[in-house]
């Protein structure tokens, strides 16, 4: 199977949601591809209670040309203007003239004993969890890590009847402050902080506050928190974690995309390093909503050819871009932080490597090489945004598939091609020919 | 900065960390040079089989000699190096293909290496997710394999215990006349100078006959049981064996880890190390029609790597004719695994002027010396 659009958008989250609708009403064809099986990202996952500027955004796509292809995962990159894409045990290509990544960001975690307890969840995982349908009234809930994330989940899940006990950011209140006053700035985003606030009532906020130890035999039953000197445990049902975000810019990576400090490195116009490959939302700089709404209207009137339209959101955009800075210096990870893990404690949870493997390690490739960190299924996705940040390692190139995929999606798209390999010793390929014997 | 020493090996991958266990075991007092990670070029690429091949009688006897060091050192690896002594089925598809079973059988036995031989039946009792019906194949159970870059780390800490010193990351920019310069401008001196540097070995000595052929692999996730041995096809060495044409072959292995590793490809002149899609697809192509399950499992990586080719598919081992003090210890290809525990002996034979247990003659690089001659 195979199929051509104007325009492919890879993500439905908010930015690629705009950037699809956007390029749709310019009258181009576009094809909206997300692996989850219902559009909405991380943020607007489905099943939520979504604010009404979110449902705006999804009902006027249902009623776009957009092509859905929901529960599609990109997975390769095998020629020039082409991504192929898997779904269960069927696999497509998509041809596109342009190409916009919204491919958004992922939860850094952080290893720590008992990290990898039953019930030790990502704090946007357990949200995602209680929006699928997992009981929470009555709960016991501890959220921890760093950034805006904490109170969002921590509002949700107790307006889901959760027993909010705690809220521990490890930033210092200083920190806050400032992020604070650049939400002043902001009028809906401090209505949305307040909100959130207000839900999590009756939550204690810790700050410079983090867990140390997540305790229980078979699952999660304490864990053990420190801030300053002070240490202490408190028995919960749920520790939901998140040390900020990492954006997911292994497919521009596979696309040659040039990036700096982790991020996408693109124009005004969300125009990549690579001709007719646009990047908008988190993979540019973690940013939120409003900004990720910004760049892929950006992104999508650009790349419809609506140049000047495009243009005109340019300082829009560039009004959010404090809040970005302020987010960024907020959520700078302290520094002790790099010593909660002990020896015995996992870092690599695919292939259960443990911190005192990775010790003395000369690089990720090295650690990759001879610990197997990295090398399991996740793709080194989680241990490599918590590596880069325990040991100052870098990633090193990105290679197909970006997701683990069938090893008949690497030959070629559609239904099983059983052909031999003719049983001749050798099958020659022809440098010009599409056709393999 | 200025140092003297017994020998200096260039390249810590398979081969160089071989030379450097060898050599320091012997009391030599070593350094080692490398320039990234231990392990970490072509030895981390491959696909760490322990093989006897019998392309040649020179390939023959280099690769058997190699094989029971390995037997021998097998004990000694950690748990890292996943030594698995699974045995290899050369897989026929036809009569044609069974007479040359036939004729392989005879070939080791005469070396005396035990093989059987299994009819179409045994064959897919063996391994049931093969193509059904095969004709029939060869076991040899005494391959075996392994997991490189931890094989690599494993001999170079013998090395190290040894007394052998490591230089990493650092690079031979220069070697003649018994002196090797480092990329920070340290010079090494000693008697002999170990190029083990694979395919990248034409960087000091650019009149080589080597070349990069460079190969795909795939690793699956974690399906322990489903492939029992290391599964070859006849064709194998036909298509190796081509020097001029891009050809896939089908070769999978079953890990410790229970992953399976596919292979094999082989191109010439193809200097990018990105993944060719074309020959990738050639590749599970070939891979599908003799397993045909191996299509639905969750394929983790691709990668690429280039192999260390001389024109005559064997080794350069033994002294360089334009300056005896340059040892090569290269030329690989697709064995080095197998074949750098005899390599090292070969070398550290020569070193100390012992005589070898298999004749280095036929690995010498004067072999090419008219092209050498020209340098």
């Amino acid at each position: 199977m195979s199929a051509h659009f104007d325009l492919v958008v890879v993500g439905a989250g908010p930015a690629g949601i705009a950037a699809a609708i956007a390029a749709a009403r310019a009258g181009r064809s576009v094809a909206l591809v997300d692996d989850n099986p219902a559009p909405g990202g991380q943020i607007w996952r489905h099943g939520a209670h979504l604010p009404a500027a979110a449902r705006k955004w999804l009902v006027e796509l249902q009623a776009s040309s957009v092509v859905p292809f929901y529960g599609w995962r990109v997975i390769d990159h095998p020629a020039a203007r082409l991504i192929r894409a898997e779904s269960g045990a069927d696999c497509t290509d998509l041809q596109y003239d342009r190409l916009i990544l919204a491919t958004g960001a992922r939860e850094r975690f952080l290893p720590f004993p008992g990290w990898t307890l039953p019930n030790v969840l990502g704090a946007g995982g357990l949200d995602a969890m209680v929006r699928g349908g997992l009981p929470i009234a009555g709960k016991r809930v501890v959220v921890a890590g760093t950034g805006p994330l904490l109170f969002a989940v921590a509002g949700h899940l107790a307006a889901r009847g959760a027993k909010i006990l705690a809220i521990c950011e490890q930033a210092q209140l200083g920190h806050l402050a400032s992020f604070a006053r650049c939400l002043l700035s902001d009028p809906a985003k401090l209505f949305q902080g307040a909100g959130y606030m207000l839900a999590a009532r009756g939550a204690r906020l810790h700050t410079g506050c983090w867990p140390v130890a997540a305790a229980g035999t078979t699952q999660l039953e304490s864990v053990t928190l420190c801030q300053g000197s002070r240490k202490w445990t408190v028995a919960c049902d749920y520790l939901a974690c998140g040390f900020h975000l990492a954006p997911n810019t292994e497919l521009a990576q596979l696309l040659g995309c040039r990036t700096a400090y982790g991020f996408v490195v693109t124009d005004d116009l969300q125009r990549t390093s690579v001709t007719d490959v646009f990047c908008a939302g988190e993979p540019t700089g973690i940013g939120g909503v409003e900004l990720a709404l910004i760049e892929g209207q950006i992104a999508g009137l650009a790349a419809a050819g609506k140049l000047r339209d495009a243009q005109s959101l340019v300082p829009r955009r560039q009004r959010k871009l404090g809040f970005v800075a302020a987010l960024r210096e907020s959520c700078t990870l302290n520094p002790s932080l790099r010593n909660l893990a002990d020896e015995d404690t996992i870092v690599c949870r695919c292939e259960d490597v443990r911190h005192a493997a990775l010790r003395g390690r000369a690089s990720w490739r090295d650690a990759k090489l001879h610990t197997r960190c990295g090398m399991g299924p996740c793709q080194g996705r989680i241990c490599g945004v918590a590596t880069e940040f325990l040991f100052a390692w870098h990633a090193d190139s990105v290679r197909p598939p970006v997701l683990p995929a069938m090893v008949s999606s690497l030959a070629s798209p559609g239904p099983t091609r059983n052909q031999p390999a003719s049983l001749s010793a050798e099958t020659a390929i022809s440098a010009h020919s599409k056709e393999t014997p | 900065m200025s140092e003297v020493w017994d020998v200096v090996v260039a390249g810590a991958g398979i081969v160089g960390a071989a030379c450097a266990a060898e050599c320091a075991g012997l009391g030599l007092r070593t350094a080692v040079v490398e320039a990234a990670e231990i392990g970490g070029g072509a030895t981390a690429a491959g696909m760490g089989h322990i093989v006897v091949m019998d392309d040649s009688p020179a390939q023959m006897a280099l690769t058997h000699y190699s094989q029971t060091l390995w037997h021998a050192l097998s004990p000694h690896l950690g748990p890292a190096v996943e030594y698995e002594s699974c045995g290899t089925l050369w897989v026929a598809v036809d009569d044609q293909e069974m007479d040359e079973v036939r004729r392989k059988h005879r070939v080791y036995a005469s070396a005396g290496i035990t093989t059987e031989i299994l009819d179409s039946h045994s064959l897919a009792e063996a391994e049931p997710h093969l193509r059904q019906p095969l004709a029939g194949a060869l076991l040899v159970p005494s391959d075996g394999v392994l997991y490189p870059p931890c094989a690599a780390a494993c001999l170079m800490e013998q090395a190290q215990h040894n007394g052998a010193r490591l230089y990493a990351p650092r690079r031979v920019v220069f070697a003649r006349a018994g002196t090797a310069r480092l990329d920070d401008g340290t010079e090494l001196h000693a008697a002999h100078i170990v190029l083990a540097g694979g395919a990248d070995t034409v960087q000091l000595l650019p009149e080589l006959p080597i070349r990069g052929r460079k190969g795909h692999l795939v690793i699956t996730d974690r399906y322990p049981g489903m492939v029992r041995h290391q599964l070859v096809e006849l064709g194998y060495l036909k298509s190796a064996h081509s020097v001029t044409t891009d050809s896939v072959a089908f070769n999978v292995q079953p890990r410790r880890t229970g992953q399976i590793l596919i292979g094999s490809s082989r191109q010439y002149g193809a200097e990018d190390s990105a993944v060719d899609h074309e020959i990738l697809a050639a590749m599970i192509d070939r891979t599908r029609w003799y397993l045909p399950d191996a299509g639905s499992l969750s394929a983790i990586r691709v990668w690429t790597g280039f192999r260390a080719a001389t024109p005559d598919k064997l080794p350069l081992i033994g002294p360089w004719p334009g300056d005896e003090t340059l040892i090569l210890a290269t030329g690989h290809e697709g064995l080095g695994i197998t074949t750098s525990l005899a390599t090292a002996r070969l070398v550290a034979d020569h070193l100390l002027g012992r005589k070898p247990k298999i004749s280095i003659e036929p690995y010498l690089p004067e072999r090419f010396s008219r092209s050498l001659a020209h340098a």
